[in-house]
Protein backbone atom coordinates (compact mmCIF):
# COMPACT_ATOMS: atom_id res chain seq x y z
CA UNK A 1 0.00 0.00 0.00
CA UNK A 2 2.72 2.40 1.00
CA UNK A 3 4.43 2.39 -2.40
CA UNK A 4 1.40 2.89 -4.58
CA UNK A 5 0.06 5.47 -2.15
CA UNK A 6 3.20 7.51 -2.67
CA UNK A 7 2.40 7.80 -6.37
CA UNK A 8 -1.35 7.78 -6.61
CA UNK A 9 -2.94 9.34 -3.56
CA UNK A 10 -4.12 12.92 -3.56
CA UNK A 11 -1.51 13.92 -1.02
CA UNK A 12 1.34 12.23 -2.86
CA UNK A 13 0.48 14.19 -5.99
CA UNK A 14 0.88 17.31 -3.90
CA UNK A 15 4.35 16.26 -2.75
CA UNK A 16 5.42 15.75 -6.33
CA UNK A 17 3.94 19.06 -7.44
CA UNK A 18 5.74 20.77 -4.60
CA UNK A 19 9.11 19.04 -5.04
CA UNK A 20 9.22 19.53 -8.80
CA UNK A 21 7.92 23.10 -8.44
CA UNK A 22 10.59 24.02 -5.91
CA UNK A 23 13.29 22.39 -7.99
CA UNK A 24 12.12 24.48 -10.93
CA UNK A 25 12.44 27.57 -8.73
CA UNK A 26 16.09 26.66 -8.17
CA UNK A 27 16.47 26.16 -11.90
CA UNK A 28 14.98 29.60 -12.49
CA UNK A 29 17.48 31.22 -10.14
CA UNK A 30 20.39 29.53 -11.95
CA UNK A 31 19.05 30.30 -15.40
CA UNK A 32 18.54 33.93 -14.41
CA UNK A 33 22.11 34.29 -13.22
CA UNK A 34 23.26 33.11 -16.66
CA UNK A 35 20.90 35.34 -18.60
CA UNK A 36 21.85 38.45 -16.68
CA UNK A 37 25.23 38.32 -18.44
CA UNK A 38 23.34 39.52 -21.51
CA UNK A 39 22.94 42.89 -19.84
CA UNK A 40 26.71 43.45 -19.79
CA UNK A 41 27.69 45.30 -22.99
CA UNK A 42 30.06 43.56 -25.44
CA UNK A 43 29.95 40.40 -23.42
CA UNK A 44 29.70 37.97 -26.33
CA UNK A 45 32.78 35.93 -25.50
CA UNK A 46 31.88 35.40 -21.84
CA UNK A 47 28.31 34.58 -22.67
CA UNK A 48 29.22 32.10 -25.39
CA UNK A 49 31.78 30.43 -23.15
CA UNK A 50 29.09 30.15 -20.49
CA UNK A 51 26.64 28.71 -23.05
CA UNK A 52 29.20 26.10 -24.10
CA UNK A 53 29.82 25.19 -20.47
CA UNK A 54 26.09 24.80 -19.85
CA UNK A 55 25.66 22.45 -22.81
CA UNK A 56 28.71 20.28 -22.20
CA UNK A 57 29.57 20.12 -18.50
CA UNK A 58 28.53 16.70 -17.10
CA UNK A 59 27.30 18.07 -13.75
CA UNK A 60 25.19 20.63 -15.55
CA UNK A 61 23.90 17.85 -17.81
CA UNK A 62 22.58 15.94 -14.82
CA UNK A 63 20.86 19.08 -13.55
CA UNK A 64 19.36 19.80 -16.94
CA UNK A 65 17.94 16.28 -17.23
CA UNK A 66 16.44 16.72 -13.77
CA UNK A 67 14.93 19.96 -15.02
CA UNK A 68 13.40 18.34 -18.13
CA UNK A 69 11.92 15.58 -15.99
CA UNK A 70 10.61 18.07 -13.44
CA UNK A 71 8.88 20.18 -16.07
CA UNK A 72 7.28 17.09 -17.64
CA UNK A 73 6.23 15.60 -14.33
CA UNK A 74 5.01 18.91 -12.94
CA UNK A 75 2.95 19.63 -16.05
CA UNK A 76 1.47 16.12 -16.34
CA UNK A 77 0.68 15.96 -12.63
CA UNK A 78 -0.77 19.46 -12.80
CA UNK A 79 -3.08 18.56 -15.68
CA UNK A 80 -4.12 15.36 -13.90
CA UNK A 81 -4.92 17.26 -10.72
CA UNK A 82 -6.90 19.85 -12.62
CA UNK A 83 -8.86 17.18 -14.47
CA UNK A 84 -9.67 15.28 -11.26
CA UNK A 85 -10.63 18.48 -9.50
CA UNK A 86 -13.02 19.42 -12.27
CA UNK A 87 -14.66 16.01 -11.88
CA UNK A 88 -15.07 16.50 -8.13
CA UNK A 89 -17.81 19.07 -8.77
CA UNK A 90 -19.87 17.86 -11.74
CA UNK A 91 -22.61 20.46 -11.19
CA UNK A 92 -21.32 23.95 -10.58
CA UNK A 93 -22.81 26.87 -8.71
CA UNK A 94 -25.08 29.44 -10.36
CA UNK A 95 -23.60 32.19 -8.21
CA UNK A 96 -20.02 32.29 -7.02
CA UNK A 97 -17.94 34.81 -5.17
CA UNK A 98 -14.44 33.35 -5.34
CA UNK A 99 -12.51 36.51 -4.53
CA UNK A 100 -14.15 36.53 -1.10
CA UNK A 101 -12.00 33.67 0.09
CA UNK A 102 -9.02 33.08 -2.20
CA UNK A 103 -6.46 34.85 -4.36
CA UNK A 104 -6.51 35.13 -8.15
CA UNK A 105 -3.23 33.24 -8.48
CA UNK A 106 -4.31 30.35 -6.31
CA UNK A 107 -7.43 29.81 -8.39
CA UNK A 108 -5.66 29.97 -11.75
CA UNK A 109 -2.58 27.84 -11.27
CA UNK A 110 -3.44 25.54 -14.17
CA UNK A 111 -4.02 28.37 -16.63
CA UNK A 112 -0.90 30.22 -15.51
CA UNK A 113 1.10 26.99 -15.63
CA UNK A 114 -0.13 26.26 -19.13
CA UNK A 115 0.99 29.70 -20.30
CA UNK A 116 4.37 29.02 -18.73
CA UNK A 117 4.48 25.61 -20.44
CA UNK A 118 3.74 27.13 -23.85
CA UNK A 119 6.44 29.67 -23.19
CA UNK A 120 8.94 26.98 -22.19
CA UNK A 121 8.27 25.02 -25.37
CA UNK A 122 8.64 28.01 -27.70
CA UNK A 123 11.66 29.19 -25.76
CA UNK A 124 13.30 25.80 -26.19
CA UNK A 125 12.55 25.72 -29.89
CA UNK A 126 14.03 29.19 -30.33
CA UNK A 127 17.18 28.81 -28.26
CA UNK A 128 17.77 25.42 -26.71
CA UNK A 129 17.13 23.35 -29.85
CA UNK A 130 19.28 25.68 -31.97
CA UNK A 131 22.13 25.50 -29.49
CA UNK A 132 21.92 21.72 -29.37
CA UNK A 133 21.02 20.62 -32.86
CA UNK A 134 21.17 23.43 -35.41
CA UNK A 135 23.91 22.57 -37.92
CA UNK A 136 23.78 26.10 -39.30
CA UNK A 137 24.22 27.78 -35.95
CA UNK A 138 26.58 30.71 -36.52
CA UNK A 139 30.02 30.52 -34.93
CA UNK A 140 31.20 33.37 -32.78
CA UNK A 141 33.28 35.82 -34.77
CA UNK A 142 34.88 39.20 -34.49
CA UNK A 143 35.54 41.89 -37.01
CA UNK A 144 39.13 42.93 -37.67
CA UNK A 145 40.82 45.21 -40.12
CA UNK A 146 42.96 43.45 -42.68
CA UNK A 147 46.19 45.01 -43.90
CA UNK A 148 44.37 46.28 -46.94
CA UNK A 149 42.22 48.38 -44.61
CA UNK A 150 39.17 46.27 -45.36
CA UNK A 151 37.01 44.86 -42.64
CA UNK A 152 37.43 41.14 -42.29
CA UNK A 153 36.01 38.54 -40.04
CA UNK A 154 37.78 36.11 -37.76
CA UNK A 155 36.16 33.23 -35.93
CA UNK A 156 36.53 33.19 -32.16
CA UNK A 157 37.70 29.87 -30.79
CA UNK A 158 38.13 28.01 -27.57
CA UNK A 159 41.34 28.37 -25.56
CA UNK A 160 42.57 31.19 -27.76
CA UNK A 161 43.00 28.84 -30.70
CA UNK A 162 43.16 31.36 -33.49
CA UNK A 163 41.54 30.90 -36.82
CA UNK A 164 44.30 31.85 -39.20
CA UNK A 165 42.13 32.63 -42.18
CA UNK A 166 39.77 35.49 -42.61
CA UNK A 167 37.18 34.11 -44.91
CA UNK A 168 33.48 33.65 -44.43
CA UNK A 169 30.65 33.85 -46.90
CA UNK A 170 27.82 36.33 -46.47
CA UNK A 171 25.81 34.02 -44.22
CA UNK A 172 28.70 33.83 -41.78
CA UNK A 173 29.61 30.29 -42.77
CA UNK A 174 32.97 29.15 -44.07
CA UNK A 175 32.90 29.15 -47.86
CA UNK A 176 33.58 26.08 -50.01
CA UNK A 177 36.44 27.89 -51.73
CA UNK A 178 38.07 28.35 -48.37
CA UNK A 179 38.38 24.61 -47.86
CA UNK A 180 39.53 24.03 -51.43
CA UNK A 181 42.14 26.78 -51.19
CA UNK A 182 43.67 25.24 -48.13
CA UNK A 183 43.74 21.81 -49.71
CA UNK A 184 45.62 23.05 -52.76
CA UNK A 185 47.90 25.40 -50.82
CA UNK A 186 49.06 22.56 -48.55
CA UNK A 187 49.23 20.02 -51.35
CA UNK A 188 46.50 17.92 -49.76
CA UNK A 189 48.14 17.90 -46.32
CA UNK A 190 45.14 19.68 -44.85
CA UNK A 191 41.77 18.40 -45.97
CA UNK A 192 39.43 20.22 -43.61
CA UNK A 193 35.78 19.76 -42.73
CA UNK A 194 33.40 21.01 -40.03
CA UNK A 195 32.28 18.48 -37.46
CA UNK A 196 29.79 18.79 -34.59
CA UNK A 197 28.95 22.29 -35.78
CA UNK A 198 31.86 23.92 -34.00
CA UNK A 199 34.98 21.87 -34.84
CA UNK A 200 37.20 22.17 -37.89
CA UNK A 201 38.98 18.86 -38.31
CA UNK A 202 41.64 17.61 -40.67
CA UNK A 203 40.09 14.56 -42.33
CA UNK A 204 43.55 13.09 -42.94
CA UNK A 205 44.55 12.51 -39.33
CA UNK A 206 41.54 13.64 -37.31
CA UNK A 207 43.47 16.54 -35.81
CA UNK A 208 41.24 19.32 -34.48
CA UNK A 209 42.57 22.45 -36.12
CA UNK A 210 40.11 24.83 -34.59
CA UNK A 211 37.15 24.86 -32.29
CA UNK A 212 34.79 27.82 -32.29
CA UNK A 213 31.93 28.90 -30.11
CA UNK A 214 28.36 28.71 -31.23
CA UNK A 215 27.21 32.27 -31.18
CA UNK A 216 24.22 32.06 -28.83
CA UNK A 217 24.85 35.68 -27.91
CA UNK A 218 24.32 36.86 -31.49
CA UNK A 219 21.34 34.55 -31.89
CA UNK A 220 19.70 36.04 -28.80
CA UNK A 221 20.42 39.65 -29.68
CA UNK A 222 19.22 39.14 -33.27
CA UNK A 223 16.10 37.37 -32.04
CA UNK A 224 14.88 40.26 -29.91
CA UNK A 225 16.07 42.90 -32.38
CA UNK A 226 14.47 41.21 -35.39
CA UNK A 227 13.07 43.96 -37.58
CA UNK A 228 9.77 42.18 -38.12
CA UNK A 229 9.11 40.07 -35.03
CA UNK A 230 11.51 41.42 -32.40
CA UNK A 231 8.85 43.49 -30.69
CA UNK A 232 6.34 40.64 -30.67
CA UNK A 233 8.92 38.25 -29.22
CA UNK A 234 9.79 40.80 -26.56
CA UNK A 235 6.16 41.39 -25.61
CA UNK A 236 5.45 37.65 -25.56
CA UNK A 237 8.42 37.09 -23.30
CA UNK A 238 7.33 39.80 -20.89
CA UNK A 239 3.74 38.48 -20.77
CA UNK A 240 5.01 34.97 -20.03
CA UNK A 241 7.02 36.40 -17.15
CA UNK A 242 3.83 37.94 -15.77
CA UNK A 243 2.22 34.50 -15.86
CA UNK A 244 5.26 33.00 -14.16
CA UNK A 245 5.16 35.70 -11.50
CA UNK A 246 1.52 35.03 -10.67
CA UNK A 247 2.17 31.26 -10.73
CA UNK A 248 4.90 31.68 -8.16
CA UNK A 249 3.00 34.29 -6.13
CA UNK A 250 0.87 31.41 -4.94
CA UNK A 251 3.09 28.48 -5.83
CA UNK A 252 6.21 29.17 -3.81
CA UNK A 253 4.67 29.20 -0.34
CA UNK A 254 2.04 26.68 -1.41
CA UNK A 255 4.77 24.11 -2.00
CA UNK A 256 5.85 24.34 1.63
CA UNK A 257 2.28 23.85 2.80
CA UNK A 258 2.03 20.77 0.52
CA UNK A 259 5.18 19.34 2.04
CA UNK A 260 3.67 19.76 5.49
CA UNK A 261 5.62 22.82 6.56
CA UNK A 262 3.23 25.27 8.12
CA UNK A 263 3.69 26.86 11.49
CA UNK A 264 3.95 30.24 13.15
CA UNK A 265 7.75 29.99 13.22
CA UNK A 266 8.59 29.69 9.53
CA UNK A 267 5.47 30.36 7.50
CA UNK A 268 5.59 34.18 7.61
CA UNK A 269 9.21 34.13 6.43
CA UNK A 270 8.45 31.58 3.69
CA UNK A 271 5.51 33.65 2.49
CA UNK A 272 7.57 36.82 2.42
CA UNK A 273 10.43 35.19 0.55
CA UNK A 274 8.01 33.55 -1.90
CA UNK A 275 6.36 36.86 -2.77
CA UNK A 276 9.73 38.56 -3.17
CA UNK A 277 10.97 35.70 -5.37
CA UNK A 278 7.85 35.77 -7.52
CA UNK A 279 8.29 39.49 -8.20
CA UNK A 280 12.06 39.82 -8.49
CA UNK A 281 12.90 36.76 -10.59
CA UNK A 282 10.34 37.25 -13.41
CA UNK A 283 11.06 40.99 -13.38
CA UNK A 284 14.80 40.48 -13.90
CA UNK A 285 14.10 37.90 -16.62
CA UNK A 286 11.80 40.36 -18.38
CA UNK A 287 14.24 43.27 -18.24
CA UNK A 288 16.71 41.39 -20.45
CA UNK A 289 14.68 41.21 -23.71
CA UNK A 290 13.35 44.71 -23.05
CA UNK A 291 16.90 45.99 -22.74
CA UNK A 292 18.04 44.14 -25.85
CA UNK A 293 15.10 45.23 -27.95
CA UNK A 294 15.04 48.89 -26.96
CA UNK A 295 18.79 49.55 -27.09
CA UNK A 296 19.32 48.58 -30.72
CA UNK B 1 -30.72 48.91 20.54
CA UNK B 2 -33.12 46.99 18.40
CA UNK B 3 -33.05 48.36 14.90
CA UNK B 4 -35.21 45.56 13.56
CA UNK B 5 -37.26 46.40 10.53
CA UNK B 6 -38.87 44.45 7.76
CA UNK B 7 -37.34 43.96 4.32
CA UNK B 8 -38.58 42.53 1.03
CA UNK B 9 -36.23 40.17 -0.76
CA UNK B 10 -35.95 38.16 -3.98
CA UNK B 11 -34.84 34.57 -3.65
CA UNK B 12 -33.27 32.33 -6.27
CA UNK B 13 -33.39 28.85 -4.85
CA UNK B 14 -32.22 25.51 -6.26
CA UNK B 15 -35.23 23.18 -6.48
CA UNK B 16 -34.77 19.52 -7.25
CA UNK B 17 -37.47 16.90 -6.67
CA UNK B 18 -35.12 14.06 -5.84
CA UNK B 19 -31.63 12.68 -6.42
CA UNK B 20 -32.51 11.48 -9.94
CA UNK B 21 -34.39 14.44 -11.35
CA UNK B 22 -32.69 17.47 -12.87
CA UNK B 23 -33.01 20.57 -10.77
CA UNK B 24 -32.99 24.27 -11.49
CA UNK B 25 -33.10 27.73 -9.95
CA UNK B 26 -36.60 28.97 -9.07
CA UNK B 27 -37.38 32.62 -8.25
CA UNK B 28 -39.43 33.63 -5.18
CA UNK B 29 -40.44 36.95 -3.71
CA UNK B 30 -40.63 37.15 0.06
CA UNK B 31 -42.02 40.26 1.73
CA UNK B 32 -41.95 41.45 5.31
CA UNK B 33 -38.91 39.53 6.50
CA UNK B 34 -37.83 40.78 9.90
CA UNK B 35 -34.12 41.65 10.01
CA UNK B 36 -34.14 40.17 13.49
CA UNK B 37 -34.94 36.72 12.14
CA UNK B 38 -32.29 34.17 11.32
CA UNK B 39 -31.65 32.98 7.78
CA UNK B 40 -33.30 29.65 8.48
CA UNK B 41 -36.32 31.41 10.00
CA UNK B 42 -36.57 33.36 6.76
CA UNK B 43 -36.70 30.01 4.92
CA UNK B 44 -39.36 28.82 7.41
CA UNK B 45 -41.35 31.92 6.52
CA UNK B 46 -40.98 31.17 2.80
CA UNK B 47 -42.10 27.58 3.36
CA UNK B 48 -45.16 28.77 5.24
CA UNK B 49 -46.00 30.97 2.28
CA UNK B 50 -45.46 28.04 -0.09
CA UNK B 51 -47.56 25.64 1.99
CA UNK B 52 -50.36 28.20 2.26
CA UNK B 53 -50.43 28.43 -1.52
CA UNK B 54 -50.36 24.63 -1.79
CA UNK B 55 -46.82 24.39 -3.13
CA UNK B 56 -44.03 22.04 -2.12
CA UNK B 57 -41.90 23.63 0.65
CA UNK B 58 -38.15 23.97 0.16
CA UNK B 59 -36.24 21.14 1.81
CA UNK B 60 -33.13 22.22 3.73
CA UNK B 61 -31.02 20.70 6.47
CA UNK B 62 -30.93 22.01 10.02
CA UNK B 63 -30.94 20.68 13.55
CA UNK B 64 -29.48 22.52 16.53
CA UNK B 65 -29.85 26.03 15.07
CA UNK B 66 -27.10 27.24 17.36
CA UNK B 67 -23.96 26.47 15.39
CA UNK B 68 -22.84 23.25 17.02
CA UNK B 69 -24.24 20.30 15.10
CA UNK B 70 -23.02 21.00 11.58
CA UNK B 71 -26.29 20.00 10.02
CA UNK B 72 -27.24 23.27 8.31
CA UNK B 73 -25.51 23.96 5.03
CA UNK B 74 -26.49 26.20 2.06
CA UNK B 75 -24.39 28.09 -0.45
CA UNK B 76 -25.65 31.65 -0.11
CA UNK B 77 -24.75 34.28 -2.70
CA UNK B 78 -21.67 32.34 -3.70
CA UNK B 79 -20.41 31.54 -0.22
CA UNK B 80 -20.82 28.55 2.07
CA UNK B 81 -22.93 29.50 5.11
CA UNK B 82 -23.43 32.96 3.66
CA UNK B 83 -21.54 36.25 3.72
CA UNK B 84 -20.38 36.11 7.32
CA UNK B 85 -17.21 34.28 8.29
CA UNK B 86 -16.92 32.13 11.38
CA UNK B 87 -20.61 31.31 11.46
CA UNK B 88 -22.91 28.56 10.31
CA UNK B 89 -26.04 29.30 8.27
CA UNK B 90 -28.20 28.94 11.38
CA UNK B 91 -26.16 31.72 13.00
CA UNK B 92 -26.63 34.05 10.03
CA UNK B 93 -29.21 36.80 10.45
CA UNK B 94 -31.31 38.69 7.99
CA UNK B 95 -29.85 42.00 9.23
CA UNK B 96 -26.90 41.12 7.00
CA UNK B 97 -29.18 41.74 3.98
CA UNK B 98 -30.76 44.86 2.57
CA UNK B 99 -34.23 45.62 1.33
CA UNK B 100 -34.57 44.53 -2.29
CA UNK B 101 -31.59 42.15 -2.19
CA UNK B 102 -31.50 39.12 -4.45
CA UNK B 103 -30.23 36.07 -2.62
CA UNK B 104 -29.05 32.91 -4.36
CA UNK B 105 -29.47 29.76 -2.27
CA UNK B 106 -27.87 26.59 -3.59
CA UNK B 107 -26.92 23.23 -2.11
CA UNK B 108 -23.30 22.42 -1.21
CA UNK B 109 -21.85 21.12 -4.49
CA UNK B 110 -19.56 18.12 -4.60
CA UNK B 111 -19.51 14.79 -6.37
CA UNK B 112 -19.28 13.25 -2.91
CA UNK B 113 -22.27 15.27 -1.63
CA UNK B 114 -25.11 14.20 -3.95
CA UNK B 115 -28.31 16.24 -3.72
CA UNK B 116 -31.10 14.35 -2.00
CA UNK B 117 -33.77 16.99 -2.48
CA UNK B 118 -33.70 20.76 -3.07
CA UNK B 119 -31.00 22.06 -0.73
CA UNK B 120 -30.45 18.82 1.18
CA UNK B 121 -27.26 16.93 0.34
CA UNK B 122 -26.03 13.54 1.46
CA UNK B 123 -22.85 14.09 3.48
CA UNK B 124 -22.44 10.46 4.58
CA UNK B 125 -19.13 10.40 2.68
CA UNK B 126 -17.79 12.30 5.70
CA UNK B 127 -19.12 9.58 8.00
CA UNK B 128 -17.35 6.91 5.95
CA UNK B 129 -14.07 8.84 6.14
CA UNK B 130 -14.52 9.11 9.88
CA UNK B 131 -15.28 5.40 10.16
CA UNK B 132 -12.14 4.59 8.19
CA UNK B 133 -9.91 5.83 11.00
CA UNK B 134 -11.25 8.79 12.93
CA UNK B 135 -11.27 7.07 16.29
CA UNK B 136 -9.07 5.65 19.02
CA UNK B 137 -9.41 1.93 19.72
CA UNK B 138 -9.83 1.13 23.43
CA UNK B 139 -10.89 -1.93 25.34
CA UNK B 140 -14.22 -1.32 26.99
CA UNK B 141 -13.32 -3.61 29.87
CA UNK B 142 -14.91 -1.38 32.45
CA UNK B 143 -11.56 -0.42 33.93
CA UNK B 144 -11.81 3.13 32.72
CA UNK B 145 -8.51 4.93 33.16
CA UNK B 146 -8.51 8.42 34.52
CA UNK B 147 -7.97 10.70 31.53
CA UNK B 148 -5.52 12.87 33.43
CA UNK B 149 -3.17 9.97 34.14
CA UNK B 150 -1.55 10.51 30.73
CA UNK B 151 0.24 13.84 30.67
CA UNK B 152 -0.42 15.96 27.58
CA UNK B 153 1.54 19.15 26.85
CA UNK B 154 -0.77 22.15 27.04
CA UNK B 155 0.15 23.34 23.56
CA UNK B 156 -0.69 19.96 22.00
CA UNK B 157 -3.94 19.74 23.92
CA UNK B 158 -4.94 23.21 22.70
CA UNK B 159 -4.17 22.39 19.08
CA UNK B 160 -6.01 19.10 19.33
CA UNK B 161 -9.07 20.79 20.80
CA UNK B 162 -8.97 23.44 18.11
CA UNK B 163 -8.96 20.71 15.46
CA UNK B 164 -11.72 18.86 17.29
CA UNK B 165 -13.94 21.93 16.95
CA UNK B 166 -14.74 20.75 13.39
CA UNK B 167 -18.47 20.02 13.17
CA UNK B 168 -18.26 18.14 9.87
CA UNK B 169 -20.52 20.61 8.09
CA UNK B 170 -18.78 20.35 4.72
CA UNK B 171 -18.44 24.08 4.10
CA UNK B 172 -14.77 23.50 3.34
CA UNK B 173 -15.68 21.13 0.49
CA UNK B 174 -18.45 23.42 -0.74
CA UNK B 175 -16.26 26.50 -0.96
CA UNK B 176 -13.17 24.78 -2.36
CA UNK B 177 -12.84 25.25 -6.11
CA UNK B 178 -11.43 21.72 -6.21
CA UNK B 179 -14.13 20.20 -4.01
CA UNK B 180 -11.39 18.99 -1.69
CA UNK B 181 -12.15 17.63 1.77
CA UNK B 182 -8.65 18.09 3.11
CA UNK B 183 -9.54 20.63 5.80
CA UNK B 184 -12.08 18.25 7.29
CA UNK B 185 -9.79 15.23 7.07
CA UNK B 186 -6.82 17.31 8.23
CA UNK B 187 -8.77 18.36 11.31
CA UNK B 188 -9.84 14.80 12.09
CA UNK B 189 -6.33 13.42 11.60
CA UNK B 190 -4.77 16.19 13.69
CA UNK B 191 -7.21 15.94 16.52
CA UNK B 192 -5.94 12.43 17.28
CA UNK B 193 -2.35 12.64 16.03
CA UNK B 194 -1.60 15.38 18.56
CA UNK B 195 -2.56 13.30 21.58
CA UNK B 196 -0.65 10.37 23.05
CA UNK B 197 -3.76 8.19 22.91
CA UNK B 198 -4.09 8.83 19.19
CA UNK B 199 -0.41 8.47 18.25
CA UNK B 200 -0.55 4.66 18.52
CA UNK B 201 -2.74 4.31 15.44
CA UNK B 202 -1.56 7.49 13.72
CA UNK B 203 -0.02 5.79 10.67
CA UNK B 204 -2.90 3.51 9.75
CA UNK B 205 -5.41 6.22 10.59
CA UNK B 206 -4.03 8.80 8.17
CA UNK B 207 -3.58 6.23 5.41
CA UNK B 208 -7.08 4.83 5.75
CA UNK B 209 -8.78 8.18 6.04
CA UNK B 210 -6.94 9.62 3.03
CA UNK B 211 -7.68 6.51 0.98
CA UNK B 212 -11.37 6.78 1.86
CA UNK B 213 -11.34 10.49 1.06
CA UNK B 214 -9.90 9.79 -2.40
CA UNK B 215 -12.35 6.96 -3.03
CA UNK B 216 -15.31 9.19 -2.23
CA UNK B 217 -14.33 11.42 -5.14
CA UNK B 218 -13.24 14.57 -3.34
CA UNK B 219 -10.81 16.76 -5.26
CA UNK B 220 -7.16 17.49 -4.61
CA UNK B 221 -6.14 20.45 -2.49
CA UNK B 222 -4.18 23.21 -4.22
CA UNK B 223 -3.86 25.36 -1.11
CA UNK B 224 -6.17 28.17 -2.20
CA UNK B 225 -7.14 28.58 1.44
CA UNK B 226 -10.84 29.15 0.70
CA UNK B 227 -11.81 26.44 3.20
CA UNK B 228 -10.00 28.14 6.07
CA UNK B 229 -11.80 31.43 5.32
CA UNK B 230 -15.24 29.82 5.11
CA UNK B 231 -14.94 27.26 7.91
CA UNK B 232 -17.43 28.25 10.63
CA UNK B 233 -15.12 26.83 13.27
CA UNK B 234 -11.89 28.51 12.21
CA UNK B 235 -10.07 25.25 11.44
CA UNK B 236 -6.57 26.25 10.29
CA UNK B 237 -4.65 25.17 7.18
CA UNK B 238 -1.95 24.02 9.60
CA UNK B 239 -4.09 20.91 10.04
CA UNK B 240 -3.75 20.07 6.33
CA UNK B 241 0.00 20.52 6.61
CA UNK B 242 0.03 18.23 9.64
CA UNK B 243 -1.98 15.62 7.74
CA UNK B 244 0.51 15.85 4.85
CA UNK B 245 3.37 15.31 7.31
CA UNK B 246 1.60 12.41 8.97
CA UNK B 247 0.89 10.86 5.59
CA UNK B 248 4.51 11.17 4.50
CA UNK B 249 5.70 9.63 7.78
CA UNK B 250 3.24 6.78 7.38
CA UNK B 251 4.14 6.10 3.74
CA UNK B 252 7.92 6.05 3.98
C1 LIG C 1 9.46 27.18 -14.39
C2 LIG C 1 8.29 26.73 -14.33
C3 LIG C 1 7.45 26.43 -13.11
C4 LIG C 1 7.69 26.63 -11.77
C5 LIG C 1 8.92 27.23 -11.14
C6 LIG C 1 6.53 26.15 -11.05
C7 LIG C 1 6.39 26.17 -9.68
C8 LIG C 1 5.28 25.71 -9.01
C9 LIG C 1 5.15 25.62 -7.59
C10 LIG C 1 6.24 25.98 -6.58
C11 LIG C 1 3.89 25.15 -7.32
C12 LIG C 1 3.29 24.89 -5.95
C13 LIG C 1 3.26 23.42 -5.64
C14 LIG C 1 2.36 23.10 -4.48
O1 LIG C 1 1.44 23.84 -4.18
O2 LIG C 1 2.58 22.07 -3.87
C15 LIG C 1 3.23 24.94 -8.56
C16 LIG C 1 1.93 24.48 -8.67
C17 LIG C 1 1.30 24.22 -9.87
N1 LIG C 1 1.88 24.25 -11.12
FE1 LIG C 1 3.73 24.98 -11.53
N2 LIG C 1 5.62 25.66 -11.95
C18 LIG C 1 6.14 25.82 -13.21
C19 LIG C 1 5.57 25.43 -14.39
C20 LIG C 1 4.32 24.83 -14.51
C21 LIG C 1 3.82 24.30 -15.74
C22 LIG C 1 4.58 24.25 -17.05
C23 LIG C 1 2.59 23.83 -15.47
C24 LIG C 1 1.77 23.18 -16.53
C25 LIG C 1 0.57 23.04 -16.65
C26 LIG C 1 2.29 24.06 -14.06
C27 LIG C 1 1.11 23.76 -13.40
C28 LIG C 1 0.92 23.87 -12.04
C29 LIG C 1 -0.32 23.61 -11.36
C30 LIG C 1 -1.63 23.15 -11.98
C31 LIG C 1 -0.08 23.84 -9.99
C32 LIG C 1 -1.11 23.74 -8.88
C33 LIG C 1 -1.09 22.40 -8.25
C34 LIG C 1 -1.06 22.44 -6.74
O3 LIG C 1 -1.01 23.52 -6.16
O4 LIG C 1 -1.08 21.37 -6.14
N3 LIG C 1 3.39 24.67 -13.50
N4 LIG C 1 4.09 25.28 -9.58
S1 LIG D 1 -13.26 21.84 8.68
FE1 LIG D 1 -14.68 23.54 9.09
S2 LIG D 1 -15.81 23.75 7.19
FE2 LIG D 1 -14.83 21.75 7.10
S3 LIG D 1 -16.32 20.32 7.91
FE3 LIG D 1 -15.07 20.97 9.67
S4 LIG D 1 -16.17 22.71 10.52
FE4 LIG D 1 -17.04 22.40 8.49
S1 LIG E 1 -28.23 23.77 12.56
FE1 LIG E 1 -26.68 22.97 13.84
S2 LIG E 1 -24.98 24.07 13.18
FE2 LIG E 1 -26.54 25.04 12.07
Amino acid sequence: MAKSALLKSSIAKKYWMALTGLFLCLFLAGHLAGNLQLLVPNNALNFNQYALFMTTNPAVKILSYLTYISILFHAIDGFLLTYQNAKARPIGYAKTNPSANSSFSSRNMAVLGTIVLIFIVTHMVNFWAKMHYDKNMPLAQKETLAQTGKKQIQLVGIKDSQMPFFQLDESGKLSKEFFENIKTQTQGQYDLEIQDVTKIVNKKDGEVIFQGYKDLYKLTIDFFRDAKYGLIFTIGYVLAMFALGFHLWHGFSSAFQSLGLNGPKYTPAIKFFGKAFSVVVPLLFAIIPLYIHFTK
Amino acid sequence: MSTAKNININLKIWRQKNAKEKGGIVDYKLDNVSTASSFLEMLDQLNEQLINSKQEPVAFDHDCREGICGMCSLYINGRAHGPETGTTTCQLHMRKFKDGDTIYIEPFRSKAFPVVKDLVVDRSSFDRIQQAGGFVSVNTSGNTIDANSIPVPKDDADKSFMAAACIGCGACVASCKNGSAMLFVGAKVSQYALLPQGKVEAATRVQNMVRQMDEEGFGNCTNTGACEVECPKGISLENIARMNREFLKASL
